[in-house]
Order: structure tokens, then sequence, then C-alpha cells
């Protein structure tokens, strides 16, 4: 894992300008009252998750200072929560995330060969994306899905029961699909707030 | 088989909906606390009923409800720990997904039981749909005052949201949850102070997990007493088991405490048994971080008699010849398996989510993992069996929160249990660099 060296090159201010949409800051507003008004950083993660989403499916820096300011927070406490939670990406990604599930019960039931096969088929080695920035594939440990293994998530969307035609299936699907926006109601600021 | 308690009803048509969970016997339990009960009648009918905490520690729930600080000035909270994560745990999901209304029929009561004004649920990230689930099944309910200012016209108010993590197995144990839900690093606390005292924003809180807070409603409604009566000696009432592997009917089944382990595995009420007409191996009964179990000591104890699964009876005989009954993680393994390969697996596991905060378990969990992977791959030596079993003891107990334990017991039983399989790893490093594992086709599902 590189990660450790990725971190120094990440955290280069580049000074892009970043801002929420009126409409993401209303809902970001519903979420901020769900906690007490002392208490406001209790919303760092559901900020981040809908940032993620809003700026491209990764953070960097930019965004990351622009959420402490948004929370009245140092940088420094949104950087050790990004870093520390898997489900926040610092390097850019595919369009769609694939998480394999790799973990005990998936491996028995073929969790790794999904993620041979669609290494295979999409010609990039896990931790990579594809050169039309269509797909990344990650391995990731337990989905909690165990009784319908082989499992796997994109985008934080579950399938389950997976096989070779089924990822075909999948892949094929998705890239149809991708010049469509994402629909409203799967989105972090419509789930959360 | 006595009735069902969480998962009465789940056959209804939308019992997810409002409505329907309500015409059938839906938020009666409420009624009945707001308007008949005192919060401490309520507390005394969970610790009458024995019911103990479904995420794998089994503490006495109303027991711990008790320790709520009740001379600060500050608010109580009660949390619901939904980060379910533990390998071969699925049946908070299925109980969130299937019937929300249980659990949010639960937490009502449970807080007004702690006089608590808020609740926050708080849903791993993995789990993104079931947050959309939640909140449409909360919005209903606020809708018909059970939720909000004034429930069902009594002076009681409370709010309930839902909070999501993002992807962090440790944020299952209660501090480092509670660490998270205030916008840090998921790393536990040292305790005491316990939450009950000190807990989220230093106030007194209590976590509870999905299962446990969603059988408070039956409890409230038909009392402790008989909720006690179901199930066998201190483990009363049900349990959910969720069962994955190679058995062939992977899935969430709801039991009473108290079934024995061999028609669990073989009925065809259940798992149905083992896939392909092979044997039973091995079986993992508590989520990957409780000793695993050889064929002949998961189906009866040491001392012969049938193991039932309880609290009691899957920790009979202790870690020498027992296991747990943790969070009710079923993992089945039929003679294929090779337990060498699923310990290295757990094993990474651990090492990927200790979050590092002591040594033991941050340096521990990656030494098993690297020698795991060793013997695993064919370049293991007869030493590194022992000095496996040697790392283990020195993560155990020398740890803030209790995942060291889990990542040193699976370990240490495996070892125990299957020492042969480690040694044929050692002395054939031919045969094992050229096993292929896993076939797709082999598990596709009929």
């Amino acid at each position: 894992m590189s990660d450790r060296h990725f971190y120094h090159k990440l955290y280069v201010k580049k000074n892009n300008p970043v801002a929420f949409t009126p409409e993401t800051l209303e809902r970001i507003d519903v979420i901020r009252s769900h906690y007490p008004a002392d208490q406001q950083k209790s919303a760092l993660i559901p900020i981040l998750q809908i940032a993620q989403e809003e700026f491209g499916g990764s953070l960097n820096v930019d965004i990351m200072d622009y959420v402490a300011n948004l929370l009245s927070i140092t940088p420094i406490e949104v950087y050790e929560v990004a870093t520390f939670y898997s489900q926040f990406y610092l390097e850019p990604q595919g369009k769609y995330v694939i998480e394999v599930c790799q973990t005990g019960p998936c491996a028995m039931c073929g969790g790794e060969d999904v993620m041979h096969y669609l290494e295979e088929k999409l010609h990039i080695k896990v931790g990579e994306t594809t050169d039309d920035g269509l797909f990344s594939l990650k391995a990731v440990e337990c989905l909690g899905a165990c009784g319908s293994a082989p499992v796997m998530q994109i985008n934080t969307e579950f399938y389950e029961y997976m096989n070779l035609e089924k990822i075909d299936e999948i892949i094929d699907q998705l890239r149809r699909e991708s010049e469509m926006p994402k629909p409203e109601n799967l989105t972090w600021k419509v789930r959360l707030s | 088989m006595e009735s069902k308690i969480i998962l009465e009803h789940i056959e209804i048509p939308n019992i997810r909906q409002f409505e329907v969970y309500r015409q059938h016997g839906g938020y009666q339990s409420v009624e009945k606390a707001l308007k008949t009960m005192t919060p401490d009648e309520v507390v005394n009918e969970v610790k009458l009923s024995g019911l103990r905490g479904r995420g794998g520690a089994g503490f006495p729930t109303g027991l711990k409800w008790s320790f709520i600080d009740k001379k600060s000035n500050k608010p109580h909270y009660l949390v619901c720990n939904a980060d379910e994560s533990e390998p071969g745990t699925f049946k908070d999901r299925y109980l969130m997904e299937h019937i929300p209304h249980r659990l949010i029929e639960g937490i009502i009561c449970a807080s007004y039981a702690l006089e608590a004004h808020t609740a926050y649920i708080y849903v791993r990230g993995e789990y993104k749909y079931i947050v959309g689930i939640l909140n449409e099944a909360i919005k209903a309910c606020y809708q018909h005052h059970l939720l909000g200012k004034n429930i069902l016209g009594t002076s009681y108010d409370l709010d309930v949201y839902v909070h999501c993590g993002a992807g962090a197995y440790i944020c299952g144990e209660e501090t480092a949850l509670l660490e998270s839900l205030e916008g840090k690093r998921g790393n536990p606390r040292l305790k005491p102070p316990f939450p009950a005292v000190k807990g989220l924003y230093e106030s007194p809180t209590v976590v509870n997990n999905v299962e446990t807070l969603a059988n408070i409603g039956w409890i409230v409604q038909h009392g402790g007493e008989r909720f006690s009566q179901i199930g066998i000696g201190k483990s009363t009432g049900t349990k959910l088991i969720s069962a994955c592997g190679h058995i062939h009917h992977p899935g969430v089944y709801e039991i009473e405490l108290g079934l024995p382990v061999e028609e669990f595995i073989y009925s065809e009420a259940y798992c149905g048994g083992i896939r392909d007409g092979k044997e039973l191996k091995a079986v993992v009964p508590g989520g990957s971080s409780v000793p695993i179990l050889p064929k002949s000591l998961i189906l009866k104890t040491a001392k012969g008699e049938p193991r039932l699964l309880s609290y009691e009876s899957l920790a009979d005989g202790g870690f020498e010849s027992g296991s747990m009954l943790g969070s009710g993680g079923f993992i089945v393994y039929d003679e294929d398996d090779c337990i060498v390969r699923n310990t290295y697996n757990f094993s990474r596991f651990y090492h990927h989510e200790s979050c590092g905060q002591c040594s033991p378990c941050r340096e521990g969990t990656g030494w098993m993992d690297s020698v795991l992977y060793r013997i695993e791959h064919g370049e293991g030596r007869m030493k590194d069996i022992d000095l496996l079993v040697s790392i283990s003891s020195h993560i155990e107990g020398n740890t803030i929160c209790p995942l060291g334990d889990a990542a040193a017991w699976p370990v240490a039983a495996a070892i125990r249990h299957f020492r042969d399989e480690f040694e044929f790893h050692v002395n054939h490093p031919d045969i094992v660099r050229n096993v292929k594992h896993g076939s797709l086709l082999k598990y596709q599902k009929v």
C-alpha cells in the first residue's frame, strides 16, 4: 500500500473554489439541526459524505478546508476523520467505485473469483481506475451481507449473490447508464435529511 | 417452537409501512408505556425479562439501563448501535430493512424508560439504503404523533435521528461509536467512566444494539415475566441468528434460545444441512471474533451433552472446548474449506480494522496477518505456529477495547482445534501453493 506516501502529495492546497449549492446547504442545515448547537462537529461525517458525492467522488484539501470552515473547526479535525474512515477517498475515483467484499464468508463463496474476474474484465488491478474514468476497483472488508455471498457494492448500492454472468450484466448496464444523471433519491443528501 | 417476537408479522406484505405495522398491533407498547407506566416501571420490566444485549457481549440490558446517572443535570441520550460489521452477522440489516418500525417502537419505549429526549441510530456507512428506509419510518412516526413534542398527547417529547458512519468496524464498539458520533476518529475510550455516566457529549448515555431494542416493545406489551419464560435459563427470549457459509439456506432466523445446534444446522426449517452433500467441518457460532469449533465440539459439548444455541451452552467448556453466542453470526464450513486460509482472512480483517491506538493490537494484528500469510502461501515454518499462539496471548486482555481479544481468539482457537492443518501447510508448501481456491460456478445460487 502506498497510501502513506500519497497523503504527502495530497496535502497540497490548490485553492480551487469549492462551494455547496444553496439547495445542498439547506439540506445540510437540516442535518446540522439534528445535533446540539454546541456540538456541530457531529455533522462532520454526514457532510463529508455529501461533499464527496457532490464534488466528484473524492476529497481533497480544498474540499476538506471548506468543510472545516463551514463547521468552524480546524482543518486537521477534518483530515484526521477523512483519513480514518475507509469510505472517504483521498485520490480521484472512477464514476463507479466497485467494492468487492473479501472477508471470510464472501471469500469462501467466491469473493476472490469475483475480484479476479473484474480485474480481467476491466483490465485493471485492484486499487486502480479504468482509463475512461468509469470504474475503480477496491477490495473491502465485510459488507454485512454474508448470507447472500459473494457480495459487492457499487457507490453504496448492494449487489448480492454475484456470479460471472451477473457481473457482465451489471457492468454493461452501468456503461449504458453512465451518461445519465444519478437519481436524486439515491444521494446522501436526500437520504440523510 | 415459541411464537416469534422480532420477526412476527415479517411475512405480512408492506409491513415496512407505518399503517400496516400499526394495524398489526404496532406501537401499542408505546401507548401502554407512556400512558400507564412510569419510566422506572419500564426499566423494571426489562430487568425482569432477563433480556441480554444482542450485540455480542450479552450484558443484561435492564442492568445497563439502571446505571444511567440520574443525578447529573445533563440530558440523557439513547444511541442505537446499528454499526453491524462483524463478519458473518447481518441480522440487524435484515431487521431494519424489513421491519424498521419494530426498532423505532423499541427506541421510543427505551428512551422513555431512560428519560432521554434525543435518540440517535448510528448506521454503518455501507448501509446507505437503510438510512432512507429508517428516515421514511421516522417521518411517518412524526406524522402520527409517535415522535416529536407531546407524543400521543402525553407530556413526553422525543426526537430520533439517523446518523451515518463511513466504514470502520471499530465503531461498533460503543465508546468508539460515541466518538464517531461526535465527529471524531473512532478511537475507543478508556473505561471507566462508562457511557451511562459520561457518554455522548459527556452526558449519561445508553448504547444498545438494534436487536436488543427491537425486543423492548414486546417486553413492555406482554410483560418481562412472560419474556423470561421463553428461552432457557439465563438465556431468555429469542435470538436472530444470521447463518451463512456452505449451507443450503443462508439467511436470518429467529430462534428460541436453547434450540439444539444440530437441529439448527440440519433442519429444513433453518440451515437445511451442508451444501453439495458434503460433511460439516466446523462452525464459528457468533461472528468472526468468537472461537471456531470443530464438528465434534459444536454438536456436543466436551461433556457429551447436546450443544444448544444459548449464551451458556455455547460457552460451556470455556475456550478449551467452547465458544460464544456473540452476535449470532453463524458461519458454517464444509470439509473442503481451509481453516488456515480462513484464519488468515480474519487476521487480515482485524489488522485492517485496528484503530491503531494500543500497541499490542496495532502491532500484533499486523504480525499475525503476516505470519498467517506466510503459512497460507507455503512459506511457513513450524515455529510460526507457536509464534502465532504467543502473539495472540500477548494481545488478549492488553488493549483498551475488545477488538484485540476479537483478533486474538480466532487465531488461538483455530490452532487449538486444527493444528494439524497448520502443520500440513508448513510440511507441504508445494501442495499449498498450487491449490485453487473457490470456483464461482460451484457457488452460484440455484
